[in-house]
């Protein structure tokens, strides 16, 4: 069995059971080795009969509901909040209606994103342009990516704009979206889930959640476009981009490229990817690390004359 | 105690069953982002482990056709539907069910709505419409001049 479905089910099996896990635990050691205060209470209070086996199964979950993170958000979930955080971006940066482009973008970037670490998601990888000279580019969680005119023309070929898509996957497969959730945000929303019999939502449950939702949608719109990812969040994404770069078969140098172009046109303080992102010169000396001495990928004539054709004229 | 607790744990891992996270899962003929697409798998739906190679597991589903689905697609959890037609009847422990279509869904998108006037979902809409297959995608790098390392099969 891989190791990260291992992992899930080692969890899951650990959950099932945690009563006698938890009673072998006391008995041995003494509870040494218990973290949350819940389990303990629950089982001690069952042991010592001052509460029924219902309300300690209650404290359990509420404490495992208060203990979880963005790491328990569903696939299912992670689209929906990726919605929301794509339509918030074109709230400020419009979306450019080019057919031909757009068509270009998701061939070119749905391919990069299935050679990834996490081909699947809920409702997969899709790319759209943004119509703006500003040099920048969004990635929402689940898959939705958006780049700019400004960031497409910085890119002298086909090799460079994969590099720009395999960045943004990056992102995605690293959950760098969902982790600039604050902490403690979810935790309302998730102990709504943890009530057992919650099978439909009433009013007030639906505004709380909303409310959880709202402020998600919040924390990572302001940190991908104010504030911008920890330098190590870029790290990864480059790593991340530079092994789908790879796997597919285009330039790895390409990445190097486009950022060189980038050092060229950015102008500190200038507002977009200058404000967000660490300096292309750091990141192409680590970049460089990266790829080694591998061999760079041979241009190709159509492929350099179909990405002029599609990116003409923007 | 250690061994204790581990020989209660492997006594209990029973059959390998996974469960489809995605809206649509893809069931390919071989273990590659190129490969074929011989089946499609809805949101919840049960597959019984065959084997793993790296990230993709060689599996089917009851009537459909076997084939490779990467693990991003899949979950130990069992996912409750809203239809009723639940897969969860024999889980016995909650703790064990990803609640679909719960938490944030298209309900808290829809209250989401309501509270920004400013907020627009068509070009969302748009964008989740252009689906790109692994032909398209096999015959676009071909035509680029593109060589795939090992088939895409690394």
């Amino acid at each position: 069995m891989n190791l990260w479905i291992k992992k899930n089910r080692f969890t899951s099996i650990t959950v099932l059971l945690l009563p006698v896990i938890i009673w072998s635990v006391i008995f041995f050691t003494g509870c040494k080795t218990i973290e949350s205060l819940g389990e303990v209470g629950g089982a001690v209070g069952v042991a010592t009969g001052t509460m029924t086996q219902d309300q300690a199964d209650s404290l359990g979950r509420a404490s495992k509901a208060v203990a979880k993170t963005f790491a328990d958000i569903t696939p299912e979930q992670e689209y929906y909040i990726g919605r929301a955080v794509g339509a918030t971006v074109l709230k400020t940066y419009k979306p450019y209606d080019n057919d031909k482009l757009n068509r270009y973008l998701n061939l070119l970037g749905q391919t990069m994103a299935q050679a990834s670490d996490k081909p699947e998601t809920f409702g997969g990888y899709h790319f759209l342009a943004m119509d703006t000279d500003e040099i920048n580019a969004f990635a929402a969680p689940g898959g939705l990516i958006f780049v700019s005119r400004g960031m497409i023309k910085l890119c002298d070929n086909e090799d460079d704009l994969a590099a720009v898509l395999a960045h943004e996957v990056g992102h995605v497969q690293n959950l760098h979206g969902l982790k600039a959730i604050e902490k403690g945000r979810l935790n309302s929303a998730l102990i709504i889930l943890a009530t057992e019999g919650a099978k439909s939502f009433g009013g007030k449950e639906l505004a709380e959640l909303t409310d959880a939702f709202e402020d998600s949608i919040g924390d990572i719109t302001s940190t991908m476009m104010n504030s911008g990812y920890a330098r190590s969040a870029e790290h990864e994404a480059d790593e991340s981009a530079i092994i789908i770069i790879r796997r597919v078969g285009y330039n790895p140098y390409g990445l190097v490229e486009m950022l060189e172009n980038m050092d060229r046109e950015l102008k500190p303080g200038g507002g977009g990817f200058a404000d967000t992102h660490p300096d292309p010169k750091d990141r192409i000396a680590d970049i460089k690390e990266m790829i080694g001495r591998a061999t760079p990928v041979a241009s190709n004539a159509a492929r350099q004359k179909r990405f002029e054709r599609n990116v003409q004229g923007i | 105690m250690i061994f204790f607790i581990f020989s209660v744990l492997v006594s209990v891992s029973g059959a390998d069953e996974l469960t489809v996270q995605v809206k649509s899962g893809k069931v390919r003929a071989r273990p590659s982002f190129l490969g074929k697409i011989v089946a499609t798998l809805s949101y919840g739906d049960r597959v019984t482990v065959i084997r793993e190679e790296s990230e993709w597991v060689l599996a089917n589903k009851a009537g459909s056709p076997q084939g490779w689905i990467h693990i991003s697609a899949l979950t130990d959890d069992f996912v409750e539907l809203s239809s009723g037609t639940s897969n969860a009847e024999t889980v016995a422990s909650s703790d064990e069910l990803a609640l679909a279509g719960k938490g944030f869904n298209s309900d808290v998108e829809a209250e989401f709505k309501t509270r920004d006037a400013d907020i627009d979902f068509t070009w969302i809409d748009l964008m989740e419409k252009i689906i790109i297959s692994p032909e398209q995608m096999e015959g676009f790098l071909k035509m680029g001049g593109i060589t795939v390392p090992d088939g895409g099969e690394e």
